[in-house]
């Protein structure tokens, strides 16, 4: 099933959590709502499950509206990040409940219940728990389980609020594989939200960057970290080093001193220069007005990384860059910085 | 030499422990201030009860008098157990699960009942039914009995109780927070399926140790009751009003007879609200962590 979100607005007092967001989910879709928090990301999801409401905007499915249908009847698969396992059932009966409750006239019979609920314990493949409390399951046990409640519904699509985020690392990583395949196997429109990059980028196939109630940049992984569209995004995604510099008509200038790069045509005012640390390379000075003076230099196994003093007329910026081993830096030395890849943003007002 | 050190009879195995001799006197103390104020006058309830026997116990318990009180106490109970429950259930149903303004004065509101002395409590209701009082005439008007009739004590009574039930639950309610509940709804389940299979069970140890004290005070109202109803003999004595008027009467082995009763009702309160109180520790470790 398909999701349109379109200009949804949603305050808490004066807080605007959401401020006009639009968002087109396709069909199969696994997607990432990446943001940090307060960024609005799972106010969006709550909405789109109908566990919140918009103070204005419309969200469709499959283009009807969804707005005026209840949570229950909107076939949604919701797992929550505490997992929310109704505490005084055993797990057989919490995968069970979405279909105990269902209309008498399209229940299905007690034998129907046991046998779908078996098929789902194998899916996620916990079915000799299948008598336990949660209350004796592990963090990554709830989780699956979580999971399978949701699935009971044959959900049209699943939302997963945070999904991993309160495991441990190892089982994290897991469950990101298992997650990723699932959602190959069943093919359910999906969408989960994140604070972890790492865990956008890797499982999902399309990630929407959020923040500030507003969303900033959709793209595939690759596409998010490789040509991030704002500042936010180049920041929150990937080590970047940031430097604040001045744009005048596309000449950019870092304090007095103009530098070798361009950017956009017409562009002018305070700006940032984005560069990733791996792009950034040690040159001889003179090359282009970008240096700094050498602060502290540390080696590890095949890595040299020194922090890097650059001045400019809004203070100085420390930056942290990798040296191959072979080039050797003395704490003091003034050396020449070269961008290979670079952005620039101009600052908000 | 490590010899010696260990030689060293060690008086105190654990440093956070006290002496000995410190431990003995702060238990040594609490029994007997246990056994002087509440083991001995739960003694002497008794031994006055059964002082001529255990025929003249009986027969005091089956005097027309005694049954009516022992009747009314529990028709009493009944209904305002059966108002603060729902009452109760719903008040902290609204604090716990909803955002509101005027949460915190509803709070202090319907803890109430618990600050005001109970005899005021009563006195209330007098200025407010009272021949004399605001909507006395009214319903003199229209022939209705509320004061020093069943109507008043149970209202009364109700009002004494109310914080009971809803204070058992308010805590527990907001600790376990709404995610089942949205959980239930997004599974497809109606208002009231939520209401049955998941909030209920959830709070059903916490509702019946409120119920339980809620009784164990309804059955033992005395200030307010005293003050509402009139204490016509045979039909607005509740027990503990019965209690005073025999023991002012000299009549030792009736009075304690039905304090007897309001004893043992003390005494079973306390075993089932151990048992409550174990089954709510188990019931409350939260599924999350």
């Amino acid at each position: 099933m398909s999701i349109e979100v379109r200009n949804i607005v949603k305050k808490f007092g004066d807080f605007a959590a959401l401020d006009h967001v639009d968002l087109t989910v396709p069909h199969g879709e696994l997607m990432a709502l990446l943001g940090p928090s307060g960024s609005g990301k799972t106010t969006l999801l709550r909405i789109i499950a109908g566990l919140d409401w918009p103070d204005s905007g419309e969200v469709a499915f499959d283009g009807e509206n969804a707005l005026s249908r209840a949570p229950g009847e909107r076939s949604v698969g919701f797992v929550f990040q505490h997992y929310a396992l109704f505490r005084h059932m055993t797990v057989f009966e919490n995968v069970a409940f979405g279909l105990r409750v269902q209309p008498r006239s399209v229940r299905k019979d007690e034998a129907a219940i046991r046998a779908r609920v078996k098929e789902l314990l194998d899916l996620v493949q916990l079915d000799w728990l299948s008598s336990r409390y949660p209350s004796q399951l592990s963090g990554g046990q709830r989780q699956r389980i979580a999971l399978a409640r949701a699935l009971a519904i044959e959900p049209r699509v699943l939302l997963l609020d945070e999904p991993f985020g309160a495991l441990d690392a190892k089982v994290r990583k897991e469950l990101r594989t298992w997650l990723r395949s699932l959602h190959e196997e069943i093919n359910v429109t999906s969408i989960f939200v994140t604070h972890d990059q790492e865990e956008a980028l890797e499982v999902a196939n399309s990630v929407v960057v959020m923040d500030k109630g507003h969303i900033e940049q959709i793209g595939t992984p690759s596409d998010v970290y490789d040509n991030p569209q704002t500042a936010f995004v180049h920041g929150f995604i990937g080590e970047s080093i940031v430097l604040p510099v001045e744009v005048d008509d596309g000449r950019v200038r870092l304090g007095d001193t103009p530098l070798n790069i361009a950017a956009e045509r017409g562009s002018s005012g305070p700006s940032k220069l984005f560069v990733r640390r791996h792009d950034m390379q040690i040159s001889p000075c003179g090359w282009g007005g970008l240096e700094g003076t050498v602060r502290r230099v540390r080696t590890f196994g095949p890595i040299q990384r020194a922090d890097i003093v650059v001045s400019g007329n809004r203070g100085e910026t420390i930056i942290e860059i990798d040296v191959p081993r072979d080039r050797e830096l003395r704490d003091g030395e003034v050396v020449g910085l070269q961008p290979r890849r670079y952005r620039i943003f101009a600052d908000r007002i | 030499m490590p010899e010696t050190a260990i030689a060293v009879p060690l008086e105190r195995t654990d440093a956070r422990s006290e002496p000995r001799w410190v431990r003995g006197l702060l238990i040594g103390f609490t029994i007997l201030f246990l056994t002087v104020f509440i083991v001995l006058p739960l003694v002497i309830v008794f031994a006055e009860a059964f002082a001529r026997g255990a025929h003249a116990y009986l027969a005091a318990l089956a005097d027309p008098e005694a049954l009516s009180a022992i009747k009314l106490t529990l028709i009493v109970a009944v209904i305002s157990v059966g108002l603060n429950l729902v009452f109760g259930l719903v008040a902290a149903w609204a604090i716990a699960k909803f955002e509101f303004p005027g949460k915190t004065l509803l709070i202090s509101l319907v803890d109430l009942p618990f600050s005001v002395s109970p005899v005021i409590s009563g006195l209330v209701f007098v200025l407010l039914f009272g021949a004399q009082g605001f909507l006395g005439p009214w319903l003199q008007d229209h022939d209705i009995q509320l004061l020093f009739a069943l109507p008043g004590i149970a209202l009364a009574t109700t009002f004494v109780t109310f914080p009971f039930v809803s204070r058992a639950l308010i805590p527990l309610m907001q600790e376990q927070g709404t995610a089942e509940e949205e959980a239930a709804l997004s599974l497809g389940a109606s208002g009231l399926q939520t209401f049955f299979r998941v909030t209920l069970p959830n709070i059903k140890w916490g509702l019946l140790y409120g119920v339980l004290l809620c009784n164990a005070r309804a059955m033992g109202e005395f200030g307010a009751v005293s003050v509402v109803s009139g204490h016509i003999r045979g039909e607005t004595n509740t027990m503990p009003l019965l209690v005073e008027i025999l023991y002012n009467e000299y009549q030792f082995v009736s009075a304690f007879a039905i304090a007897s009763l309001l004893a043992l009702l003390a005494l079973v309160t306390l075993v089932a609200k151990t048992i409550l109180e174990r089954h709510l520790d188990e019931g409350q470790r939260p599924s999350e962590h």
